[in-house]
């Protein structure tokens, strides 16, 4: 690791940032200036983000495409048409599996992937990072956290070392006295305190909660507007996690942080999140207010999910009744080229759903699914959503 | 559950009695597992709770005899009662050629990482039909042919036989391991966080896998997990474990309707609940004791809010719940009943919706804990020479903090 610059340093794929090309073409000029009209405006879809009323618009990802080329002339597509809106003092949860594109859609943000194609906007301009100096203050404003804390740290430099570099980097702070009395501050913000006792300490001496303490330390350590959480706390005992969680919350409202919180336990994303996003394939099958989402969701795959959380309040109900009969099936996500991507896995599954990948379809004003038989699927919601939707319009 | 099945009244399988374990470091015994009682009985499965650090997986290993020096086991028996045995043994007692006989053949494991527990360069059939031939003595025909039919057994194409680990999906893999370890049609399979690196919805189906194998063919199952959610769940029984100790032990419905424990209250209380009304939720502050130098009395009173000076005095051994119907509902905790409302520490994401609620007093974080001593692979050296030396300071730091300002029960 030879880049301390920033919280991303901890991954391989470092070479990949250097730059992250954005179309400028794709850019349509009008929202360009009109932040006030978009920080509340519709975005992908004319949907409304739920985290929106929390506070300014951020960030803005639009139509984010990724492939990752494979060779013999084939590719993969990692994130496919992914939008959505980051505010400040908001909460906006990527929820999915390994491998439905949330973490590449949180590098794609950071500016370690190059977009296949989409734009990324952040402050209503449009991010290009051309250089290493673009990069860098792209950095300073754009922060991600990783998941696993043991890591993302380097093994041979201490607490003080990791929060100092970024502190001279992004707050151009000089004097060492003026160095340590930050570092001092960033740790009291993550509740590492006596500070001074952890400063000296390598990463093999904290547990792994303190470790990812220091993670979001050295990420706020460039006083951010946006910090990209990817899966910050599932490496953690669960007894920590909420500890994580609410220090996480108290972060975001101290600093007005726009939080992308990416998760695939879809129950912390109903505690902690605004707008819960869900991501299948690559694609957004579904998006709406955190709570409704979970408690009434929508899409096949969302309600797969939320069926698969272990649910302490029906004791033994499905694990013992025997695995549910399309179950099986899920063992491996089957490439889809054609149709939507979760028809093999689908209950609700017919020829047009093979033959044709359904876009996303607004049912409220914050809401929207991509499927092709909600009114099967989810009856109850359409109902009562519809009703909602007209008021607000 | 529990009643109907008649857990009670089967067999036992495996009776740990006054078990403990120590790891030997240069500053003296470190006791990851310290005189632990648990029983389990023939088609029961016991989940083992409790954070990284506590002892569950050095229980797990230790009761096989998987434990690598500086792990020794320090007391206590583990008598085994498979039914192909014509009498118990003492797992404790056994000479290394007949620990091999036990071991896989008897009691299997299922390791938590089976990316690190395959074999990367041999592909599945080579590593079920080498188990097979070693535990079973069938010839290489014999045991390809029952490679395949384990393979049937946790729903994977035959055609997977010739693939390598790194082929497969982290699920098939965790699939793989459980065949592999009932390949040999165990009394006993010990669990080591068998999903934990899985998606939620791969996690369901190989636990519904798991309890449908387990009706089938019947055999026991020890299930060690942080996650106390998925217990309740999952296991007939749970054992909360605390900084090498039991610290509560009870049915799946009484742990979730009746916790006794103020560490199981607060376990309960750790994780957002998907269904249901939104809860608000506590967590447990702090972390867990340094066990180099534990604390007088209970090793949860740094973060308990329940806790008095009378903590410090008890020796954290189960004793029945007062209040409990069910003799066999343990507690290491003579002050707090089930009815004791949880202390009101008022900080947790149920509160996420309300700005400003987070109390600055709060976010006081105890120091100095130690990282070391996960004991997760056997063998692994424990880092106790990492231990935090100024951990006393620590406690005393967060004594201040904690206990003290509720009454105790009783």
């Amino acid at each position: 690791m030879t880049r301390d610059d920033s919280a991303a340093s901890g991954t391989s794929s470092d070479g990949a940032m250097a730059a992250a090309a954005v179309s400028a073409a794709a850019a349509s000029a009008s929202v360009d200036s009109a932040s006030a009209d978009s920080a509340s405006g519709p975005i992908g879809g004319g949907i409304v983000s739920a985290a929106a009323p929390r506070g300014p618009l951020a960030m803005e990802a639009i139509s984010l495409l990724k492939d990752f080329r494979l060779g013999h002339g084939q590719s993969v597509h990692a994130v496919r048409d992914v939008s959505f809106n980051l505010y400040r003092g908001g909460v906006v949860a990527l929820v999915g599996e390994s491998g439905s594109g949330k973490s590449t859609v949180a590098r794609l943000l950071a500016g370690q992937e190059r977009l296949t194609s989409g734009t990324i906007r952040l402050d209503g301009k449009t991010v290009s990072i051309a250089s290493r100096r673009a990069f860098r203050e792209y950095k300073s404003e754009v922060q991600l956290v990783f998941q696993d804390p043991f890591s993302s740290l380097n093994p041979v430099h201490t607490v003080g070392y990791h929060l100092a570099r970024p502190v001279r980097l992004h707050q151009g702070k000089k004097s060492n006295q003026d160095v340590q009395r930050e570092i001092v501050a960033l740790l009291q913000q993550v509740r590492m305190t006596p500070a001074d006792k952890f400063t000296g300490k390598f990463p093999h001496e904290l547990s792994g909660g303190q470790r990812q303490r220091v993670a979001f330390a050295r990420a706020l350590a460039a006083r951010p507007k946006v910090l990209l959480a990817d899966e910050p706390v599932s490496m953690l005992d669960v007894s920590i996690r909420l500890e994580v969680l609410s220090m996480l919350d108290e972060l975001r409202r101290r600093f007005q942080l726009a939080l992308l919180y990416i998760t695939h336990d879809i129950a912390s994303a109903r505690y902690f999140a605004d707008e819960v996003i869900v991501l299948y394939a690559g694609e957004v099958v579904e998006r709406g207010p955190a709570e409704e989402l979970t408690q009434h969701p929508a899409h096949p795959y969302t309600q797969l999910l939320v069926a698969s959380a272990p649910d302490p309040d029906h004791l033994g109900s499905t694990l013992r009744d025997g695995p549910r009969p399309d179950s099986r099936k899920s063992g491996q996500a089957v490439a889809v080229t054609v149709g939507c991507p979760f028809n093999p896995r689908c209950p609700f599954a017919d020829d047009k759903c093979r033959a044709e990948a359904p876009v996303l379809q607004r049912i409220a004003a914050d809401r929207a699914a991509a499927c092709w038989h909600l009114d099967v699927a989810a009856p109850d919601v359409l109902a009562s959503r519809q009703g909602g939707g007209d008021l607000t319009n | 559950m529990t009643d109907a099945t008649g857990s009670a009244v089967r067999e036992p399988v495996l009776t740990i009695s006054d078990f403990s374990v120590a790891y030997r470091t240069p500053g003296g015994d470190v006791r990851a597992v310290d005189k632990v009682n648990l029983t389990l009985h023939a088609g029961e499965v016991i989940g083992l709770a409790g954070e990284s650090g506590a002892g569950k997986s050095t229980l797990g290993y230790g009761a096989c005899r998987l434990l690598r020096a500086p792990a020794i086991i320090t007391g206590g028996s583990v008598k085994y009662q498979g039914r192909r045995l014509s009498q118990p043994v003492d797992i404790t007692q056994l000479t290394p050629d007949q620990l091999q006989q036990l071991r896989w053949r008897e009691i299997a494991m299922v390791f938590q990482s089976a990316m690190n527990a395959l074999n990367p360069v041999l592909n599945v059939q080579d590593q079920i039909v080498d188990v097979i031939r070693v535990h079973l003595g069938l010839s290489r025909k014999a045991a390809a042919e029952k490679a395949a039919g384990l393979l049937d057994l946790v729903s994977i194409p035959r055609s997977r036989l010739r693939s390598y680990p790194h082929e497969l999906s982290g699920g098939m893999r965790q699939r793989i391991m459980i065949a592999m370890a009932l390949a040999t049609d165990p009394e006993i399979v010990i669990m080591d966080e068998p999903t934990t690196a899985l998606d939620v919805v791969v996690q369901r189906d190989i636990l519904a896998q798991i309890v449908e194998l387990k009706e089938t063919l019947g055999f026991s199952i020890i299930f060690i997990t942080h996650d106390i959610s998925l217990l309740l769940e999952l296991a007939d029984r749970i054992a909360v474990m605390y900084a090498g100790k039991l610290i509560e032990v009870g049915t799946a419905a009484e742990m979730q309707h009746e916790p006794a424990h103020p560490y199981t209250k607060g376990l309960l209380n750790s994780f957002p609940s998907l269904h249901g009304p939104r809860r608000e939720l506590a967590g447990i502050p702090g972390s867990p004791p340094d066990l180099n130098n534990p604390p007088p009395g209970c090793a949860f009173l740094p973060r308990c809010g329940y806790g008095t000076e009378a903590c410090t005095r008890i020796d954290m051994s189960l004793a029945p719940v007062s209040t409990s119907a069910d003799p066999s509902h343990l507690t290491a905790c003579p002050f707090v009943q089930p009815g004791t409302p949880l202390p009101a520490r008022g900080r947790g994401l149920g509160i996420v919706g309300a700005d400003g609620a987070a109390d600055p007093a709060d976010a006081v974080e105890l120091a100095g804990q130690p990282p070391a001593r996960t004991a997760g692979i056997p063998g692994d050296a424990p880092l106790a020479h990492a231990l935090a030396p100024d951990a006393a300071t620590a406690l005393a730091a967060a004594d201040g903090t904690g206990p003290g300002q509720e009454e105790p029960e009783r």
